[in-house]
């Protein structure tokens, strides 16, 4: 046998269920703070412009990262059947990854941030990431280079460039000069700055939030299904062609911006080419239940996953026509966006976590199964019905506000002051309140699933030959 | 797909192949940009914010303002009638970072510098709906409470000319002097004042 080390991949599970709770907590307060304005208490750090990059690192990086740091560790040791490469660098690697979390926590609510999205992290949490990240490739890259099977299964080839692209988007957006202790300015200025910022911005998405859970889906799917990957050539094909293309797509994040326009067209036209490896990654992954489709009925955890490359492949449908010129004139500082990141980050990305950590964690602590089979299709409505209320919500709101902005009338004045399509979006902002805390909701069910399973408890319904889902 | 084999046994050279693939993007988009006149040459006209502008600046950035504010103009009738004119990359080479934002809660700031008075704006970052009932923009009272910090701001500006801001040495030292009795309120004003008004009025 050998001598798997999954302490370190429960530690990291149970890191991933912990912090995905806190962020979408404070998602949830500050989705409320901009329905419900009073909710600033005029208190520094609990103040919305101080919490949302506290809410997005903390989801990305904290939820999403322990979530792809545990399960490549995990996968890598399976399909490689070789051991972890080091148990201590490995442990280091944990625990320098929680204390980047926690200096987040500590610095973003009290006005220390570089206020670059999605890189607001103070210099020198960025150089401790930057240490980890590398000590986190040598432990990876390490157990592949001394696995006992020849071929690298396909898995780890995603996790592999994400491991690598994010290294080299972390370092480079985030080169700067200090000032102080928290202050720094970057090196790049005015638009080159703000091209560089989104071609990491862009593909944070494209390799931590896209290659990084493909990784995640290509083991756990199989898995969970019973079934191998429905086409190898396809993952070939896709891979490289997600790899290649995903770098180009940033400039769509400023179009019509003072960005040179021969830019913006060039990232435009790579985000349209991008929906084919996307899609790629989809029908790879629902095809693989060729065969086994009767397990939506019977298995809440493949109806997860099945859900979430389904939206995997709307949110990278939607993508590619929001990069359209003409679409994002419309679609572009309005909260269709939002919706649109969040019907890739819930729908997607934290829907095919949660699903994996269903398969995992009975696994890593010996146990035949969840504790409760019931409460998971219970999480899986949830989840989905907060989604929908979430992403149907912003998609109003968004198209609403893009049509009033340009509204003008037959004099040619605009017909809308600003402030008057915020008064139209009140409703909305409260609808995604809700969808948020259903959300929510069901990431707790699973945290009390999650306890009882490591506890040993055993449900009635888990024992139970009763068929989830199949009573219609 | 024979030939793939290789790589799917060798775990350098797939490294390696991923490393070269994603490379193209940053060199081909990225770095021309660096030398291309229009978008690193300063409008004429725009200056390196003073120092109780600069220490504005640092606060915009602490407070997270980008959040929900723009400061990019986009060329439709629109936007050029309820903000003024589009605008022109030349106008942010001292953003550092830039502050284009992705999102507007609340509206664009590109060209707010003039557009009210320096009391509105103190009241209206102090409580907002004292102003504008229906906003829902957080207040920020605690920034007239608290003195900016000169010494940061002298270390800021230093860090700037390194960077190529054109600062003079007696900028420097006079700073400190020019920062007293300054609130973190005087100073995000002071910053808004400015935004946009490097542009000839007729552009503004």
């Amino acid at each position: 046998m050998i001598d798997f080390n999954d302490k370190v991949i429960k530690q990291f599970t149970i890191a991933t269920i912990f912090w995905g709770i806190i962020g979408m907590l404070v998602g949830v307060f500050i989705a409320a703070q901009l329905a419900w304005p009073a909710l600033n208490f005029d208190i520094p750090w609990l103040t919305y412009s101080r919490l949302r990059p506290l809410h997005t690192n903390a989801v990305i990086f904290a939820f999403g990262g322990n979530a792809l740091i545990g399960t490549s560790l995990y996968v890598a040791q399976r399909t490689c059947q070789v051991k972890l490469f080091s148990n201590s660098l490995a442990s280091v690697v944990f625990w320098g990854y929680q204390l980047v979390i926690v200096g987040a926590v500590l610095t973003l609510p009290f006005g220390y941030t570089q206020s670059k999205e999605y890189a607001e992290l103070i210099w020198p949490l960025d150089v401790l990431l930057t240490v980890v990240w590398v000590l986190y490739a040598v432990v990876y890259f390490g157990t592949i280079a001394t696995r006992t099977v020849k071929h690298i299964y396909v898995a780890n080839w995603f996790y592999a460039a994400f491991i690598i692209t994010i290294a080299l988007l972390h370092i480079v957006n985030n080169l700067a000069i200090p000032v102080n202790w928290h202050l720094s300015y970057p090196i790049f200025s005015g638009a080159v700055d703000a091209l560089t910022q989104w071609w990491y911005g862009h593909n944070a998405v494209g390799f931590f939030l896209t290659a990084g859970f493909l990784g995640m889906m290509y083991y756990f799917v199989p898995k969970q299904a019973g079934r191998p990957v429905y086409s190898y050539r396809l993952s070939i094909v896709h891979f490289w062609a997600l790899v290649s293309t995903y770098m180009w797509a940033g400039p769509h994040h400023l179009h019509y911006t003072s960005l040179p326009d021969w830019a913006q067209s060039l990232g435009m036209v790579f985000s349209l080419i991008l929906l084919a490896p996307s899609w790629g990654g989809m029908i790879n992954g629902m095809m693989t239940l060729s065969g086994a489709w009767d397990k939506l009925r019977s298995d809440p955890i493949i109806k997860m996953m099945i859900v979430a490359l389904s939206f995997y492949g709307m949110s990278t449908f939607e993508g590619p026509m929001m990069s359209i010129k003409t679409v994002n004139a419309l679609s572009h500082y309005t909260d269709w966006g939002i919706g649109h990141v969040h019907s890739g980050a819930l729908g997607w990305v934290a829907l095919m976590t949660m699903a994996s950590m269903y398969t995992l964690v009975p696994r890593l602590w010996g146990r035949d199964g969840m504790y409760s089979t019931h409460l998971i299709n219970v999480h899986f409505w949830i989840a989905t019905l907060g989604i929908v209320l979430y992403i149907a919500s912003m998609w109003i709101a968004g198209v609403m506000q893009g049509l009033m902005w340009r509204e003008v009338d037959a004099n040619g004045s605009l017909v809308y002051s600003h402030v008057e399509s915020i008064e139209a979006t009140y409703p909305y902002y409260v609808i995604r309140v809700i969808g948020g805390l259903l959300f929510l909701v069901g990431a707790v069910i699973q945290a009390y699933n999650t306890w009882k399973t490591i506890k040993g408890h055993q449900s009635a319904t888990a024992q139970s030959t009763e068929v989830v889902g199949a009573k219609a | 797909m024979s030939k793939h084999e290789k790589i799917e046994k060798n775990i350098g050279l797939l490294g390696v192949l991923v490393a070269i693939v994603i490379s193209f993007s940053g060199i081909i988009e990225i770095v021309p940009l660096m030398s291309q006149a229009s978008v690193v040459e300063p409008v004429e006209g725009l200056e390196p914010r003073n120092p109780l502008e600069l220490a504005g600046q640092n606060i915009y950035v602490a407070e997270g303002c980008y959040g929900c504010h723009s400061q990019q103009i986009r060329p439709f009738v629109d936007e050029t009638l309820r903000y003024g004119h589009y605008s022109l990359a030349g106008e942010s080479v001292y953003d550092r970072p830039h502050q284009w934002g992705s999102k507007r809660t609340g509206p664009d700031l590109a060209r707010v510098g003039g557009r009210y008075s320096d009391e509105w704006h103190e009241i209206h970052l102090i409580d907002p709906r004292a102003v504008v009932p229906t906003s829902n923009m957080p207040g920020y009272p605690w920034l007239a409470d608290i003195p900016v910090d000169v010494e940061q701001t002298v270390a800021s500006m230093k860090v700037l000319k390194k960077l190529g801001h054109p600062y003079s040495d007696e900028e420097i030292a006079n700073a400190a002097a020019s920062l007293t009795d300054k609130t973190q309120l005087d100073a995000l004003v002071a910053y808004l004042q400015d935004l946009g008004t490097a542009m000839p009025k007729s552009y503004q």
